[in-house]
């Protein structure tokens, strides 16, 4: 595991004495411009007199090495940004590597996995840094050749002067480049020139991960380092009462059992003695707090939908009058659980409380929060505590809390020991910060010719903030709109899940829309391209999406999925904004057996130029297989505090056998990089209830599908 | 606590660990091969896949004491430099995104297709249906499986 535990200042040391007199160019991260770009020396690197946001290193034998900084959990973003910077660089990909920094907010920004906003914010500093030091490799060839570097060019790794047909490796020029001034102000490509951006690149790690090499937070063994698991309350709103730990400390293996707030952590010498004392614990909780079930949230639900005292998100126009005037009223309510985020790898930290530091090293989408509550518990700088990132063996908005880390940490302080806490999968499904369980209200007036004159928007959630994405469409395009929310505190846990609240709030509009459609007699298609141009002609209020970008997604699908103009098949619509992306979709179902089933979808995405569309591709295709899966099948549902499903044997992820065939179409706008991890999910939900509507009439309007009447009796 | 000789990809090992304890966490805690995940615990998910005797197991449900004579081969033993045909197979599709069910999707495969060299689409499905995948890479996988099965031709 020496590779996972190394600091980074012993890293850049390594590097510094491999490539001595090679060319290192310190960027910044907070910056784009080029006159942040400083040439330093390897003795400079050595000693510590680093004052750069982030390093690109250009060694005499041709290697570049770039330092990814944010956590990588899949989203590819190990290969995409050292992309990025070598299309500017016009390296030769293969030898490109990539080392994974440590937490590190000195050198860089925004080490965080989350919001799909990556790529979107680190294009222009990436792209500069590359083109930099391409521009510093010509300087130098046409100092030896003594020839203009306006008559050079670059390719593949290597310098050409094409006149003579002489060429130089970027490996040979490292040395000299590195005495260059650096410029300012360097020429990006045309991204018409582009030759790696937008190719297919395989994934980094791909070798380390299909050897089975240590990669994983999972995968942290250190030099005396003990093993722990923890035993939280059992139920949201219980706390510890007793401990009775003499049986499990008399077992094998076991180090000590220690009680803090109302955890008990057993720890031993390995996973498995650990997991077995912790058996043998007896313990009694009581009650701080309700035992909420989930038939409690169903009506609390319904008082909430009726509740005076909603905060109010939009307002346009005047809502009361536009339905008092309405020629037809639809109102349709909708419902998701609860949901854990199920990352295959189950939580878990390392920690090293010692006296002059704290170590940590694992799983986290941000480094920086997990340092800071860390320094906050033990009342420490958070100079003095490092993080090291492993790669995460997924996160989907899991690893954003840090509750995981503090904990290890807190109990590495106690026992003044190394420990790795590990979590069971019960642990991670029973343990909180989940999607949260949500209930909207939809309400939409027509005036006689079928056009939308009112809509209302309730969502009520548990502990769910704000449900609502109030300046999404269709707001913009309704005269008379509000949107409010009214939220009930539960003791359950929450916190972000993949696509944040539109990962239901997307099938629960698109679907009420397709209702909408239907009501008003139009095509579901034809109704949200005349709502968009209403927004594009006369905008009530704000209008915080792009129109334009709207429609070319929905466009794209259009012709596509054959919409409007395939016979025989059930198809269903739905397009929907998140982040900074446009997702359309076109969902197809059969009924094959009474069961309707979902055979293929539609994907048209428009998220600014792709990067690398292997990456790309996995990211649209695992996010509706995502959406599609937790729609369909997952529930997690609770008695008097606990959750009833506990493993995979009774909550349900999707499996091989229940995946669609899905076909993927980008937009081609040449817009910069707008981020891709989350918007292809929210779609997803409501092409397949569209679809499923038509092909058997039955309009699901709650989740997972699977256990609805409607479903059952095709 | 009793001493468990073991025979792990061609090589002997020795484990000093309880009856009871399963193989995941002794290939993992106590002889450092790690590329076999702990997913579930429960026979569901499909991480820890190894081979007993060319069989896919699930590691994390097969005690140590029932091992035996009997050969196990992990990820690390498919191949050292990653060119067994269904390790080539992955990184040619390009299959992993967080990359952490992979090995036990590739162990699995690999036992289908030892067994059964020319696997229809219905028989790979069937397999690999025992395997979850929380990134959702399923498309790839089948493509993999299948990419495999022509390349160990």
């Amino acid at each position: 595991m020496s590779s996972l535990s190394k600091p980074s200042r012993r890293n850049f040391m390594k590097l510094a004495a491999t490539a001595s007199g090679g060319l290192f160019l310190g960027f910044s991260w907070t910056s784009s411009v080029a006159s942040a770009l400083e040439v330093v020396s390897d003795t400079a690197i050595a000693a510590g007199e680093i004052e750069f946001n982030s390093f690109l290193a250009l060694s005499p034998d041709g290697i570049v090495t770039i330092f990814s900084p944010n956590p990588e959990l899949g989203q590819n973003i190990k290969t995409s940004f050292p992309m990025i910077v070598a299309e500017e660089l016009d390296a030769d990909w293969t030898k490109v590597k990539v080392v994974q920094a440590p937490l590190d907010t000195n050198k860089f920004e925004r080490q965080v996995t989350g919001g799909s906003g990556a790529v979107p914010h680190s294009w222009d500093r990436l792209r500069t840094a590359g083109a930099t030091a391409r521009h510093m490799l010509m300087e130098a060839a046409a100092k030896r050749w003594k020839v203009s570097a306006s008559t050079l060019t670059t390719d593949n790794g290597m310098v050409v002067h094409q006149a003579t047909g002489r060429k130089l490796s970027y490996g040979d020029l490292a040395t000299e480049a590195s005495k260059v001034p650096v410029p300012k102000d360097v020429k990006l490509k045309d991204p018409k020139n582009f030759k790696l951006i937008g190719t297919a690149v395989r994934n980094v790690d791909n070798h380390e991960m299909i050897t089975g090499k240590p990669l994983y937070g999972m995968d942290v063994y250190k030099e005396g380092m003990l093993f722990a698991m923890i035993q939280r309350p059992k139920a949201f709103g219980m706390k510890l009462k007793s401990v009775d730990a003499a049986a499990a400390k008399a077992m094998p293996g076991i180090v000590d059992v220690v009680t803090f707030k109302s955890n008990v952590a057993v720890v031993g010498k390995s996973t498995w003695q650990v997991n077995k004392a912790r058996k043998a614990l007896k313990l009694e909780y009581e009650e701080d707090a309700p035992l909420e079930s989930s038939t409690d949230h169903d009506r609390i639900f319904k008082e909430l939908l009726d509740s005076p005292d909603a905060t109010v998100h939009r307002k346009d126009g005047d809502v009361a009058a536009a339905f008092q005037k309405a020629a037809k009223v639809i109102k349709s309510e909708y419902q998701c659980p609860f949901l854990p985020h199920s990352p295959m790898e189950p939580m878990n930290f390392f920690a090293h409380v010692r006296l002059d530091g704290v170590e940590l090293a694992g799983p986290t989408q941000t480094p920086e929060r997990a340092r800071s509550e860390v320094a906050k518990l033990l009342n420490i700088a958070p100079e003095k505590v490092t993080v090291e990132l492993t790669r995460l063996g997924g996160g989907f908005g899991r690893r954003l809390s840090a509750d995981y880390v503090v904990e290890a940490a807190e109990l590495s302080s106690i026992i003044k020991a190394p420990v790795k806490v590990i979590w069971t999968r019960e642990d991670d499904m029973t343990g909180g910060t989940y999607r949260p369980a949500v209930r909207y209200r939809f309400e939409a007036a027509l005036d006689a010719k079928g056009n939308m004159i009112g809509y209302k928007l309730r969502g009520v959630g548990m502990s769910s903030g704000n449900p609502t994405r109030e300046d999404n469409f269709p707001s913009g395009s309704v005269d008379n709109l509000l949107i409010d929310s009214v939220e009930h505190k539960s003791p359950i846990t929450t916190g972000p899940w993949r696509a944040p609240i539109t990962n239901f709030l997307a099938f629960a509009e698109q679907s009420f829309l397709d209702e909408v459609a239907q009501a008003a007699g139009k095509d579901p298609v034809q109704f949200r391209l005349e709502l968009l141009a209403k927004a594009k002609k006369a905008p009530v209020g704000e209008i915080k999406y792009d129109i334009d970008r709207m429609k070319g997604v929905i466009d794209l699908a259009v012709e596509k999925s054959g919409w409007g103009r395939k016979k025989g098949v059930a198809q269903g619509f739905s397009v929907y904004f998140s982040h900074r992306s446009y997702v359309a979709q076109v969902g197809e179902v059969a009924v094959k057996n009474n069961v309707p089933v979902v055979t293929k979808v539609y994907a048209a995405c428009d998220c600014g130029m792709v990067v690398n569309l292997s990456g790309a591709y996995q990211q649209v295709k695992g996010g509706i297989v995502d959406g599609l899966g937790h729609a369909m099948y997952s529930n997690l549902t609770f008695k008097n505090g606990a959750p009833d499903q506990k493993n995979f044997n009774n909550y349900r992820l999707i499996r091989l056998k229940e995946v669609p065939e899905v076909d993927v179409y980008f937009v081609n706008n040449g817009i910069n990089p707008t981020g891709l991890g989350e918007p292809a999910l929210p779609p997803t939900g409501g092409a397949v209830a569209n679809a499923i509507y038509k092909a058997t009439g039955k309009r699901l309007r709650n989740q997972p599908f699977i256990e609805q009447a409607e479903l059952k009796t095709v | 606590m009793a001493t468990y000789k073991l025979q792990i990809n061609g090589r002997s090992y020795e484990a000093d660990v309880e009856a009871d304890t399963p193989l995941l966490w002794v290939l993992r805690d106590n002889l450092g091969l790690v590329g076999t995940k702990y997913g579930c615990g429960i026979a569901q998910c499909g991480a820890c896949t190894v081979h007993v005797n060319g069989d896919a197991v699930r590691s994390c449900v097969y005690p140590v004491s029932a091992v035996g004579t009997s050969k196990v081969t992990t990820i690390e033993g498919l191949s050292e430099n990653g060119d067994h045909p269904v390790q080539l197979a992955w990184n040619e599709v390009d299959v992993a995104q967080c990359g952490y069910c992979q090995a036990g999707q590739i162990m699995a495969a690999t036992a289908l297709l030892n067994k059964n060299p020319n696997p229809t689409q219905e028989e790979i499905d069937n397999t690999m249906n025992g395997n979850i995948c929380r990134c959702g890479t399923y498309h790839r996988i089948r493509e993999a499986v299948a990419l495999a099965a022509n390349k160990s031709k």
